[in-house]
């Protein structure tokens, strides 16, 4: 496998605007010959459908959900980045650039991260114009805050729901090609296969959610933007529907999987409170601006109320540690510091697991009125949630799976190594590295939607001629079997175990040993346990219902079962990564308790190579080479 | 805590449905109203039994996803709640619980508590939106917006879409919806341009698709778990007033 990257030529600051014009065009009556499936109506996906769709395209578009209203990207609260330096703070297109690269600890892609930079500023534009009603001064212009690995406030928000209102600003202009026609949206529709002719990616395989009907459809490319596989961890932040089945089946026709072991591990969740829980809940990590992390300083105080530890008994461990970023310490780096003091035995609450994240400085300081109008959305959910009120009481947190940074490798051009099958926003592995600053997720995808994909896309429908096979082609038929197949296996198993069983348990060993702290010794034993699993899975997997019809337990367990396989590689890329970076942490590989990288041996990108059923993947590597910045060792201190 | 739950269960849109009652023992304070299903599910798929189909995703209250009628209510009475954040420490041990779906003819039943909003999209479809494509946009602040009118914009967008208070209004009505997008785009100068079209389009849709007219009896806001009041449904009148009175289609 070859894994050109594609990166023009030329200084960092121009690759660009220069390939923007060395890329070719269609003209515009001949874009209306091209059809284009996008796969997933998140920020990526919708954004991309209707930006395709304005430029002539002929776009179908799907998403397992009810309404493309519903994806998970709806969910994100806190913010969305862009170098727009409204704040006269010292901001600008390079800092972004470098504070992005420095927080995915320098195993991100110099030109993608650059251009990504350059098109945030277009992207506020874009969402302002489409009536995003973003968070404004007094006299009318935006309002900023700041995110964690950053000094500056570069955080564009909507209360604390921002990602809910640019994907309304991204379902309304998706909305908008719906009616005129030019997009066909299939809400409740789930991708099962990718079909590949010639080489090239031709079509997909769907189900229909609510009849059963497994039907394929045809176009000139497919663009996967199904977003993260957080959920193979089965506690997530992620919504209960969001899975790893559309990426994976095209990592199985021959798509590289990049980094599968990347995940982001985000700090102020709410706690796990029993084993009935089926999801976890994300407190804006906007909290940190106001809020300050403690725990007790000794263990024998961390059963008392909060109230009674007096504040010389106390350790802000954030503030002490990484005295210049304190509370706004990046993600992967405050997740490790809250585990590292709940494992000394100071962790607060049941069980001990969580960490207090006290407003009551902020109160006294600003008001309680100022903090209920900054945060009050996320209080009241605490509120519904714990039964506590954090007015009173700080609220409790620990760190949870968030956000997963690895995903199909793709090219400069968002294409992955299968010719026509581009793959946008989280469920490409491109522009985090190996950790996600803040409020950089929103950015990206309506990056890769807006901005890159339509260009790129155009670049190679202009050297491939309109070529679309028919779904009568053998290759649909072929898949369609496949597909059929593996639901009928589904089914016919003895029936001893519920599919949410098996993910619970497939979730609670990948935590355990793929999760904030990964070590040799534990990897191994996962790579052991999870073809037992597996096995144990299809064999007494309890499906009841049939193929036709409205089958929730059926869908599950299909996402399962493709967990059941991903979770192996996922285990595999740790154990084969010797080093620690970013949300990778090899106890192996440590000073002090900080991050060890390794960049002789792996400044590099682990792209993976399905070689067949029982044959190991192939592990295949592009170099991470920095033209412009210097690769140092990460400091927040 | 033990819990009866009885529970609409409908196989599919032209079946008749019924309630079947459960006796649910393995029930605890801390969970959510959605995981107590989960509970129930996973009992009755052990047992051979076709679980009970509900619709859930983000289970953060924001995504709009879930759609149950709990004892007679749209997401089950706590103020400003989606199903999903409901938790079982709002009932009481040996409770008897009634769960059904949106009852309304526009969202007609998919299965058991599933039901079809896609009239919601198709009213967005034909004129929720500000007609402007990618690209070309002027500078996010060139064109300062009070912050007033933004927060107020605000409080109409976060409208999730779900559709409870369709599904609380006697008549059916879909006007806070509506009146919630048009007042989201109308009060922001990037969505004025098209104001009058949009609102004779998007209540034409409203009407096409079966929803009925606004009594204005408020059972719409005080189910909405995102709190949207209905001085936005009064906005949406005046705007369609105007608009009718200027012509404009």
């Amino acid at each position: 496998m070859k894994l050109d990257s594609k990166i023009p030529s030329g200084p960092l600051a121009q690759k660009w605007e220069r390939h923007k014009f060395e890329m070719k065009l269609v003209n515009p009556a001949n874009k209306r010959r091209f059809d284009v499936l996008v796969v997933g109506s998140g920020l990526a996906g919708a954004s991309a459908a209707a930006t395709l769709a304005e430029l002539g395209y002929q776009v179908a578009c799907f998403c397992f959900q009810d309404s493309p209203r519903r994806a998970h990207s709806i969910a994100a609260q806190g913010g969305i980045n862009a170098a727009k330096n409204y704040r006269n703070d010292g901001d600008s297109v390079h800092r972004l650039f470098y504070d992005t690269i420095k927080g995915g600890d320098f195993r991100a892609r110099e030109a993608n991260v650059y251009r990504l930079a350059q098109v945030s500023v277009q992207i506020i534009d874009q969402c302002v114009a489409q009536g995003v009603p973003f968070a404004r001064e007094y006299g009318g212009l935006l309002d900023t805050r700041s995110f964690g690995g950053s000094q500056l406030q570069r955080t564009f928000y909507a209360r604390g729901q921002t990602g809910q209102q640019l994907l309304l600003g991204a379902y309304q202009a998706l909305s908008r090609q719906i009616g005129l026609g030019t997009v066909k949206m299939f809400p409740r529709t789930e991708m099962l296969e990718l079909v590949l002719v010639d080489g090239a990616a031709k079509g997909i395989v769907v189900r229909d959610l609510v009849n059963g009907e497994v039907r394929s459809y045809a176009g000139d490319a497919v663009v996967l933007a199904t977003g993260g596989y957080g959920n193979v961890f089965y506690l997530s932040t992620n919504a209960v529907g969001c899975n790893v089945t559309a990426t994976f089946r095209a990592y199985k026709k021959g798509a590289a999987f990049a980094n599968p072991s990347f995940t982001q591990i985000h700090p102020t969740c709410i706690p796990v409170s029993g084993d009935h829980q089926s999801k976890l809940t994300l407190m804006s990590e906007s909290l940190r601006n106001d809020g300050r992390v403690w725990v007790p300083r000794n263990k024998t105080e961390s059963s008392k109320p909060a109230s009674s530890v007096a504040d010389a008994d106390r350790d802000y461990f954030l503030e002490r540690k990484y005295p210049s970023f304190g509370n706004l310490a990046p993600r992967d780096i405050a997740s490790r510091a809250a585990k590292e003091v709940c494992d000394e035995g100071r962790g607060v609450g049941p069980g001990g697991l969580g960490v207090y994240l006290d407003f009551a400085d902020a109160i006294r300081r600003l008001g309680e009125n100022k903090i209920r109008e900054r945060y009050g959305n996320l209080f009241d959910m605490y509120e519904r949630i714990t039964g506590e009120n954090a007015y009173r009481q700080p609220m409790r947190i620990y760190p949870a799976v968030h956000y997963t940074m690895g995903g199909l490798w793709v090219d400069y051009h968002l294409m992955s190594n299968i010719p026509g099958l581009f793959v946008v926003g989280e469920a490409n592995f491109s522009d985090h590295g190996a950790n996600r600053l803040g409020a950089s997720a929103l950015m990206q995808g309506l990056a890769d939607g807006y901005f890159v994909l339509p260009y790129t896309l155009s670049h190679y429908f202009a050297s491939n001629k309109p070529n679309r096979p028919a779904t009568t082609h053998p290759e649909f038929k072929k898949a369609e079997e496949e597909a059929r197949a593996r639901l009928k296996r589904l089914l016919s198993s003895s029936g001893k175990r519920t599919p949410r069983s098996f993910h619970r348990e497939l979730g609670q060993l990948i935590w355990n040993h793929c999760g904030m702290a990964r070590s040799r010794e534990g990897l191994t034993a996962a790579l052991r346990r999870i073809p037992e699993l597996r096995e144990e899975f299809w064999k007494t997997v309890a499906v009841t219902g049939g193929v036709e019809g409205f089958n929730q337990t059926l869908e599950h367990a299909g996402r399962v079962a493709d967990f059941m396989e991903f979770a192996e590689l996922m285990c595999l890329d740790a154990l084969t990564r010797e080093e620690s970076c970013g949300g990778h942490f090899r106890v192996e590989h440590q000073e002090e308790g900080e991050c060890k990288r390794n960049d002789e041996q792996f400044a590099h990108v682990a792209a993976w190579e399905y070689a067949g059923p029982g044959q190991a993947p192939v592990r295949h590597a592009e170099p991470l080479v920095y033209e412009e910045i210097k690769m140092a060792s990460r400091s927040y201190k | 805590m033990h819990l009866t739950l009885k529970i609409w269960r409908q196989k599919e849109p032209g079946d008749t449905g019924a309630f079947e009652t459960y006796s649910h023992p393995g029930a605890h304070p801390d969970m959510s109203f959605l995981e107590m299903l989960d509970v129930l599910n996973e009992r009755l798929i052990l047992e051979g039994k076709e679980p009970v189909a509900f619709d859930s995703d983000c289970r953060e209250g924001i995504c709009g996803t879930c759609s149950l009628v709990i004892n007679g209510v749209p997401h089950g009475g706590q103020k400003g709640t989606t199903a999903c954040q409901l938790h079982l420490r709002k009932f009481k041990d040996g409770d008897t619980i009634t769960i059904e779906p949106w009852r309304a003819r526009p969202f007609p039943v998919t299965k058991d508590l599933c039901v079809d909003r896609t009239a919601f999209d198709r009213i967005v479809q034909s004129g929720g939106f500000v007609s402007v494509s990618t690209g070309g946009a002027p500078d996010a602040n060139c064109l300062p917006v009070p912050k007033e009118d933004a927060d107020l914009a605000m409080d109409a967008a976060q409208c999730i879409g779900c559709g409870a208070c369709v599904a609380a209004c006697k008549n059916a009505s879909a006007m806070l919806f509506v009146s919630a997008k048009i007042s989201h785009l109308g009060l922001l100068p990037q969505g004025k341009v098209e104001r009058d079209r949009r609102v004779l389009n998007m209540v034409k849709t409203m009407d096409a698709e079966g929803f009925g007219a606004c009594t204005v009896t408020g059972s719409c806001e005080a189910v909405c778990p995102k709190e949207i009041p209905l001085t936005f449904i009064a906005r949406m009148n005046r705007d369609y007033g105007l608009a009718l009175i200027k012509g404009r289609s």
